[in-house]
């Protein structure tokens, strides 16, 4: 099966859970960081990575000895990657957002595919457990695609071999990064922290997950401070709460060392241990019913 | 004019907390909340809209059903594996979709449109710190970053017709689409970290996208007791790199206190965090003057 944490906002602790849980799982599993703009897994999962690959995006290039400056491709464009000023035509790669439409209606085939590079795919095992990652190329704006070539990985077979369990842990924000993180997850845990910006961003993950169907439970982090508000929305959302951590000045400074948080006292053990068990026995279902 | 925007590459950092606290101390500023897929600003600023406006980007297909023959151009062609032909012809995902009209282009049978798309709406608002310019994308919508480009050349011009000398803006977290969009045209970004693995290591990925754009920046430490070890670790880094340390915050309750009570924290406490917080401002102000001169 495979497992979405998400958030909506940054900074609830979605890689702390994402780490913890796969630390707790009960069975080998894959820890897979799509949050690719930033990713902050491995540096807790401190994984020995075995292999890694360019992430390459097909775009056009022209060869100026065929073209006839017709501009169709520059009209057909919706990223205005493509500009054509009297027999001039300029491509600008990083617009394109690799439809292919100019390649397959070029009437001259001035336009061919080259690539340009998103970022880096990197795979690795962290104990028992599998590790995968991408890493957006710093200046790269798009991150959706770099996510979906991540996603490709998990069929290599170094990277899932005989694991059925992923756990994914999804860019914050609920736009299209984020949702290509989620898509294809048979459950998503939503973590949050019980603050009006917590809460305020949740309601938006859960409208926007809610639109995929996907079955979904909250993990409330820093439990204590802020306010009630988050268990209103929830009860009346009828979003079950997975799990409370405890606002603790001691976990903090965990994860401020780099600590997987289950690992640093027999408490948080259990309680992801339990956590690990009930998104289980909730994404089951699910799970089945995708497959059906 | 400046330009100044917040940004921190991870979430969570206290970036919109600190925004709301140069927002009360500066003086005629226009506010800009730059997070428009998760924006929080306004839960501090209680904006109160002048107007509000839709948010058209880009363009859906929208399949006529009586004009499908149901013979799969579109979805051999789509890239994104948004269109499926069924017996029922052809059905698009506007989750997968990316707008970019191919099946439009290639249907043999001229059976699918192409529609604007209303991804949001933005607004202009008065608050009690000034006037903000602010958006909400819908939930799973794209192109934030045209909605970013959009605030920030609406701010500009309030800040012309308010005769405004600043512009402060909340920006986006991560690295991508929205953050360079949010920081085209940027006199100086101010980066709020924290001290753990994640919060350096996003502080490193964020210069380095200033350093792309040759964007001047400045840090702000939020929660620096929490790891000693790190602390020293981004301080070195700034000294380095010739990054300035506008100021070190504690690890302190009263940020979440202001949070719930709507407050920004140097209207909520006279604390340590809030004295930083100014100082830290004047320190910002002082870069700013200095960037202009040269």
């Amino acid at each position: 099966m495979k497992i979405a944490i998400a958030s909506g906002k940054g900074g609830t602790g979605k890689t702390m859970v994402t780490a913890s849980l796969s630390a707790s799982w009960g069975r080998p599993v894959v820890a897979v960081d799509l949050d690719v703009e930033e990713p902050n897994l491995h540096l807790f999962l401190k994984p020995d990575i075995t292999g890694s690959r360019d992430a390459l995006m097909e775009v056009p290039q022209v060869d100026t000895s065929k073209c006839d400056y017709c501009r169709k491709c520059a009209e057909f464009c919706e990223y205005k990657a493509i500009s054509v000023l009297g027999d001039v035509i300029m491509i600008f790669p990083e617009m394109c957002h690799g439809c292919g439409g100019c390649l397959a209606l070029c009437p001259t085939g001035a336009l061919t595919p080259a690539h340009r590079k998103l970022g880096e795919v990197s795979w690795g095992t962290s104990g028992e457990n599998r590790f995968l990652m991408g890493r957006l190329r710093v200046g790269e704006a798009m991150s959706p695609p770099l996510i979906h070539q991540v996603m490709t990985e998990l069929k290599r077979p170094e990277v899932s071999a005989d694991l059925t369990d992923v756990l994914i842990d999804a860019p914050p924000g609920v736009s299209c990064p984020a949702i290509s993180a989620v898509i294809d997850s048979d459950f998503v845990v939503l973590v949050t922290e019980p603050t009006p910006f917590g809460v305020f961003d949740l309601r938006l993950a859960h409208q926007a997950f809610t639109t995929l169907g996907k079955p979904m439970g909250v993990v409330v982090n820093r439990a204590g401070v802020g306010n009630d508000e988050v268990y209103r929305f929830c009860s009346q959302a009828g979003l079950s709460i997975l799990a409370e951590i405890p606002y603790d000045r001691a976990i903090a400074e965990a994860y401020a060392a780099g600590n997987v948080i289950a690992r640093t006292s027999a408490s948080m053990t259990a309680l992801f241990q339990r956590l690990a068990e009930t998104i289980r026995q909730a994404a089951a279902p699910a799970k089945e019913a995708r497959h059906a | 004019m400046h330009e100044i925007l917040i940004i921190s590459g991870k979430g969570g950092t206290g970036k919109t907390s600190v925004t709301a606290a140069f927002a009360h101390i500066c003086e005629k500023a226009v506010i800009c909340d730059l997070d428009v897929d998760a924006p929080d600003l306004h839960l501090i600023l209680q904006p109160e809209p002048r107007q509000t406006t839709a948010f058209i980007s880009g363009f859906e297909p929208r399949v006529a059903a009586e004009k499908c023959t149901s013979c799969g151009t579109c979805e051999q062609m789509c890239r994104f594996g948004a269109i499926k032909v069924g017996d029922e012809g052809a059905v698009v995902d506007p989750i997968r979709c990316e707008g970019c009209g191919v099946c439009v282009y290639f249907c043999p049978e001229k059976a699918i449109d192409f529609l604007p798309k209303h991804c949001g709406d933005w607004s202009i608002s008065d608050t009690r710190f000034g006037t903000m310019a602010h958006a909400q994308l819908f939930p799973g919508e794209e192109n934030s970053g045209k909605l970013v480009a959009l605030l920030r050349t609406k701010a500009r011009e309030l800040a012309a017709s308010e005769g405004a000398s600043l512009i402060l803006a909340d920006g986006p977290p991560g690295i991508g689409c929205p953050v360079i969009s949010a920081l085209s045209g940027t006199n100086l970004a101010v980066m709020v970290t924290e001290p753990t693995p994640s919060g350096i290591h996003d502080l490193e990925r964020v210069v380095e996208l200033c350093d792309y754009f040759k964007i001047p920046t400045s840090v702000i430490i939020n929660k620096c007791d929490l790891n000693k070890t790190i602390a020293g670790d981004i301080r070195t880094f700034c000294d380095k790199r010739g990054i300035c340390l506008l100021g070190e915050l504690p690890h302190d309750s009263d940020f979440v206190n202001a949070m719930v009570q709507a407050r920004a924290i140097t209207e909520f406490s006279q604390g340590p965090t809030s004295r930083k917080l100014r100082e830290a401002w004047q320190k910002l102000l002082q870069q700013a003057a200095e960037l202009k001169a040269a």
